[in-house]
């Protein structure tokens, strides 16, 4: 973790700041975006996440944090929020929620699970489930500023159904501009499916590439087991623990 | 005056908790979430040390079997992460940081904490003493798993728990306090949780 840090000179509090939900788009059966306007955001580096806080009308108070899965250079921030059923946020954000509704946010957050394409690649996104959420802002930035780095983006979920902005990556995966999208599927397949069935494993990350004698800049977001497995078998082929970029979530609290 | 949430309750206060243990912004959680930076290392115990250097008269240094010689103590405490989420009652045994820095002798005010894996952090000697830290090598009574920092961690109860860093190997005591990982990288330097002192400026 020899990372430098971004620049010190940045040293404002993060203050609160009321945003509204201009557009909510259903993603999967379990997740939806929230597109938010927050007057005078800050702007963010893909990977960052927010802080949001959530007032009930007797003054009760909830915060949690959600990675910002859109690209640095949208005007909008948005975020996609997997409902956990027994969570008490998620549910409410990824449920009750409708446009023109307001909630609180603070951000951007986090100095080390990021990238701007001028950190340059090769570069291997590895997503569990809603992992693939700070790693869609990562891919978005770079279609967004048309940088042709080499990327291969793996996601991993139960079901083809299950793929986050799967639409989108169909579209980005095509423009032949650096970008390869290799999808595995750990419970159910469809009809001729020709991606990977399994767990992420050291043969199937050797296969997406780049190699480890590349040096590829690596970040792993999913669950803990997914993260902890994808980052013991990484470092296992080589790759350097200070390229291995990790950032881990469960379905606490939610 | 912050907007309402149209629509959001909360969850049902819980009556098994105390609020007046609960900081500014956290919830209880009954499981013990994972958060890393990087890979999770793997300790070779056979040359494992734990060492204080840095402004001292005299670097020091403990192997494990050291380590677990000295005096041992348990303590049940809540732990409160920056990520929101705060654990009530986790027993811990270790050795206390007074045990490990008596007879280090040191004008320096403040510590860099190092751990395998690259992982600094900062904060000051005042924090480390009278009663305050431990290295601690076991969670409710079983080794500490090296996910959660096995074969051992930093324990800094009171800041909040990227403080205590996990895989710990030593203290570098400092003169001028250095900013670690997560200090040089947006989060707050000190890390209050009942300040709230998340990020810079908090």
């Amino acid at each position: 973790m020899a990372e430098i840090a971004p620049a010190r000179a940045v040293r404002a509090p993060l203050i609160w700041r009321t945003a509204t939900v201009v557009e909510l788009v259903d993603e999967t059966a379990h997740a939806r975006t929230l597109v938010l306007d927050v007057p005078a955001w800050p702007g963010h580096v893909a990977g960052q996440h927010v802080d949001v806080r959530l007032t009930a009308e007797d003054g009760y108070v909830a915060e949690r944090s959600y990675s910002i899965a859109s690209a640095p250079e949208e005007a909008r921030v948005a975020l996609t929020v997997e409902r956990i059923d027994d969570g008490e946020v998620s549910p409410y954000l990824a449920g009750d929620l409708v446009v023109g509704d307001q909630f609180e946010v603070r951000g951007p957050v986090g100095g080390h699970f990021t990238w701007r394409t001028t950190d340059g690649g090769p570069l291997l996104l590895v997503a569990g489930g809603a992992g693939l959420v700070p790693l869609m802002a990562m891919v978005r930035h770079r279609a967004a500023v048309g940088s042709h780095v080499d990327t291969r983006l793996l996601v991993s979920a139960r079901e083809i159904t299950a793929v986050l902005y799967r639409e989108e990556l169909e579209r980005l995966g095509s423009a032949r501009d650096g970008l390869s999208i290799t999808y595995t599927l750990t419970r159910a397949v469809p009809e001729r499916w020709d991606g990977f069935a399994r767990r992420v494993d050291g043969p199937m990350l050797e296969a997406v590439g780049p190699a480890a004698s590349s040096h590829p800049r690596a970040f792993v977001c999913g669950p803990t087991p997914f993260v902890e497995a994808v980052a013991d078998a990484l470092v296992e082929l080589g790759h350097a623990a200070s390229d291995v970029h990790t950032e881990r979530f469960g379905p606490t609290g939610g | 005056m912050p907007p309402f949430s149209r629509g959001f309750h909360g969850r049902p206060r819980r009556p098994d908790v105390d609020p007046s243990r609960v900081p500014p912004g956290q919830y209880v959680v009954e499981d013990f979430p994972v958060l890393s930076a990087g890979p999770t290392p793997r300790a070779d115990l056979a040359t494992w040390s734990f060492s204080i250097q840095g402004a001292v008269d005299a670097c020091v240094s403990w192997t494990r079997e050291e380590l677990n010689a000295l005096p041992q103590e348990t303590l049940t405490v809540d732990i409160h992460c920056v990520t929101k989420w705060t654990k009530l009652d986790t027993t811990w045994t270790g050795v206390s940081l007074d045990t490990l820095l008596e007879g280090v002798s040191t004008e320096a005010e403040y510590v860099s904490v190092w751990a395998d894996g690259g992982y600094t952090t900062n904060l000051p000697l005042e924090d480390l003493s009278d009663g305050k830290a431990w290295i601690v090598h076991s969670f409710d009574g079983e080794p500490l798993e090296r996910a959660h920092g096995g074969p051992a961690r930093l324990l800094v109860p009171h800041l909040y728990f990227w403080k205590s860093a996990k895989w710990v190997r030593g203290l570098t005591l400092t003169v001028e306090d250095e900013p670690g990982f997560w200090e040089a990288a947006g989060y707050n330097n000190y890390g209050d949780p009942w300040r709230e002192q998340r990020y810079w400026g908090d």
